[in-house]
């Protein structure tokens, strides 16, 4: 309980324990991946859906002799013998910039992933309130479903859904919250039932506030906690489902740069050995899970007593 | 006993309902299947589609007969195979089940020693190496995983076939690369369950017990903390083998093994509806009925739940 101690500290001592306690690794990652799908525009050397621009004597180094429109496909890093291109991290089957797509990629994963598991966490809550405060009868609706929303894995029900709504990048969202708002009610309903019984809802009822006041002002407070750390824990689920999907060809449609999708249109590059074209967008999925992850575990070791494990 | 029982299959079949309920709403409201087919924009096939499918009759009469079918066990028929769903479905089974079954062992020998060194050397560089392994398990696509194979053993070592699934399902070679990508997955969970619990266990009284009897240490761990430890882990081995079949499924389609994972991309990407509706009820259904079949062994193994 070394964490308890250290809040406890008077103020004057609090900040540096603070700061060298907070998750740097995933924080630095997470940071790095947000700032480069922001400014994508502006960090990317080359456009995310046009070939990379090259010189007749690059065209020629590549294919013997030159020609309009030519690009250089399956180009490995700079750093590799044979680069003719000279990109950062290579090109694709398209002869379009590795790097730039990745960082383009970045924005589609992380808005898909962010958007769709909020609006997953507002709808899981507000159900999750309800079934917990509203009476036996919301909530043996309300729970019954949850159960049976529960018993399907999101990965089926995600390819269900996407089978009948196609690809697209609203879609996606729409079957993030679809699938994943089950796992938020169930949390904030165990938890409402405790809440419900204590002193400051009970008074607040007694005074005659009304229970959807109670629900905003008094227990949706006091959920929120639970809820920011599961959050945290489902968007890297949430971001991997988003890679599987666009890599079946279901999620992303091309030729927007989705990780998942980028690896799918590589894979005959990839029986011949090149190997980079697959290990970019691989590592970039592992790194903005592996953050995601991390920063999960550390606030819900911080912000959540019911998770603390051992 | 016989009264829990009764209560959970009640419930397990008001479970059910609501499910293929959802099910049956979520793809009316959604969007109408017969638009995916191809050729769709020519309004009459879409209309003999639709009507083939049924998709032209009030959405009651709908209901009605889907709920009929499902209780004769008619799951309905592949529109591009022509067979019925089951048929196809227990075909794949056995691919998909020994996959799952070889992951499963994979992520137990792995998983399993990891947390409990996790463990026993807890907030140690052991424990961090072990968590570091479970997390990083979790957090990689495990068709990333299976692609890397596919270049490392596959393409540049040479070792191992890396498409189909050779003479049969018990084909080891063409068995090993799949099982590992996706046993790794299972393995970080195996790692934060056998940590937790074992970390229970050695914190409980009867443990302590046995050591204050000068009972040895390596007994006091291996007979009196680790069975009670793996209780919870081969309480779920049903319902992590099953969830392992149907997590399956970008692994078997970039191994190409024919398996349930195949079966349903087949269906997606051949805008085969009928198909990918029934495989997903079949999985529901079986996910169901091992649900309640844990919670049996559970009550039968624990008589504290049988009473509750």
């Amino acid at each position: 309980m070394a964490d308890a101690v250290a809040v406890d500290n008077p103020p004057r001592r609090r900040l540096l324990p603070r700061l060298t306690s907070l998750p740097w690794i995933p924080l630095v990652f997470l940071s790095l991946l947000i700032v480069g799908a922001v400014f994508a525009p502006l960090i990317a050397p080359h456009r995310p859906l046009d070939p990379v621009a090259v010189t007749a004597a690059q065209c020629k180094a590549a294919y013997g002799q030159a020609f309009d429109g030519c690009y250089i496909k399956d180009d490995p890093p700079f750093f590799i013998a044979g680069s003719i291109a000279k990109t950062l991290l290579g090109t694709d089957y398209l002869g379009r910039d590795i790097f730039s797509r990745l960082l383009y990629g970045a924005r589609i994963s992380l808005f898909v992933s962010l958007v769709g598991t909020t609006f997953a966490g507002v709808l899981g809550t507000a159900l999750g309130l309800i079934a917990g405060y509203m009476g036996p009868i919301w909530q043996q609706i309300i729970m019954r479903l949850t159960d049976a929303w529960l018993t399907l894995p999101p990965l089926i029900f995600a390819i269900l859904l996407s089978t009948i709504r196609g690809p697209g990048i609203g879609n996606i969202v729409i079957i993030l919250a679809v699938v994943f708002w089950c796992g938020y009610t169930r949390l904030v309903y165990a938890e409402v039932l405790s809440l419900r019984q204590r002193d400051f809802v009970l008074l607040a009822e007694i005074n005659g506030v009304s229970r959807f006041r109670i629900m905003r002002r008094h227990l949706l407070p006091n959920v929120l906690n639970t809820v920011v750390v599961y959050f945290t824990l489902i968007v890297g689920v949430a971001i991997i489902i988003e890679s599987i999907l666009s890599f079946l060809g279901v999620g992303v449609p091309p030729p927007e740069p989705s990780w998942g999708l980028m690896i799918a249109q590589e894979r005959d590059g990839l029986l011949e050995g090149k190997w980079w074209l697959v290990a970019w967008p691989g590592l970039a999925i592992m790194i903005l899970v592996l953050s995601a992850n991390m920063l999960g575990d550390w606030l819900r070791v911080r912000l959540d007593p019911h998770f603390q494990g051992p | 006993m016989i009264r829990l029982v009764a209560k959970r299959a009640g419930i397990a079949v008001v479970t059910l309902w609501l499910l293929v309920s959802a099910v049956f709403c979520l793809v009316r409201f959604t969007g109408d299947p017969s638009t995916m087919m191809e050729g769709a924009s020519d309004p009459q096939y879409a209309a003999a589609l639709r009507q083939r499918w049924g998709l032209d009759r009030p959405y009651v009469v709908q209901y009605g007969l889907y709920l009929r079918n499902l209780a004769e066990g008619d799951f309905g028929s592949s529109f591009q195979k022509g067979l019925p769903v089951t048929t196809l479905y227990f075909q794949s089974l056995p691919t998909s089940l020994v996959l799952g079954f070889s992951a499963f062992l994979i992520s137990l020998a792995v998983g399993v020693p990891l947390g409990i060194v996790s463990a026993l050397k807890v907030n140690t560089a052991w424990d961090r190496v072990g968590t570091a392994f479970a997390l990083t398990g979790l957090s990689i696509p495990n068709f990333v995983v299976g692609l890397v194979l596919i270049i490392l053993f596959g393409v540049e070592l040479n070792w191992l076939p890396v498409m189909g699934a050779g003479d049969g399902p018990f084909d080891w070679r063409h068995l090993v690369l799949p099982a590992f990508a996706l046993g790794w997955y299972f393995s970080g969970n195996m790692v934060r369950v056998t940590r937790s619990s074992m970390l229970d266990v050695l914190r409980s009284d009867y443990v302590r017990l046995v050591r204050i009897k000068g009972v040895p240490e390596w007994v006091v761990l291996v007979k009196h903390a680790l069975v009670n430890a793996l209780i919870p882990i081969v309480t779920l081995a049903g319902l992590n083998l099953i969830i392992m079949v149907n997590v399956a499924v970008p692994i078997e389609v970039v191994f190409g093994r024919p398996g349930i994972g195949t079966l349903l991309f087949d269906g997606m990407m051949n805008r085969d509806f009928p198909l990918v509706q029934g495989v997903v009820l079949m999985i529901a259904i079986m996910v169901l009925i091992l649900n309640l079949l844990t919670d049996f062994l559970y009550a039968w193994l624990d008589p504290r739940i049988r009473v509750g």
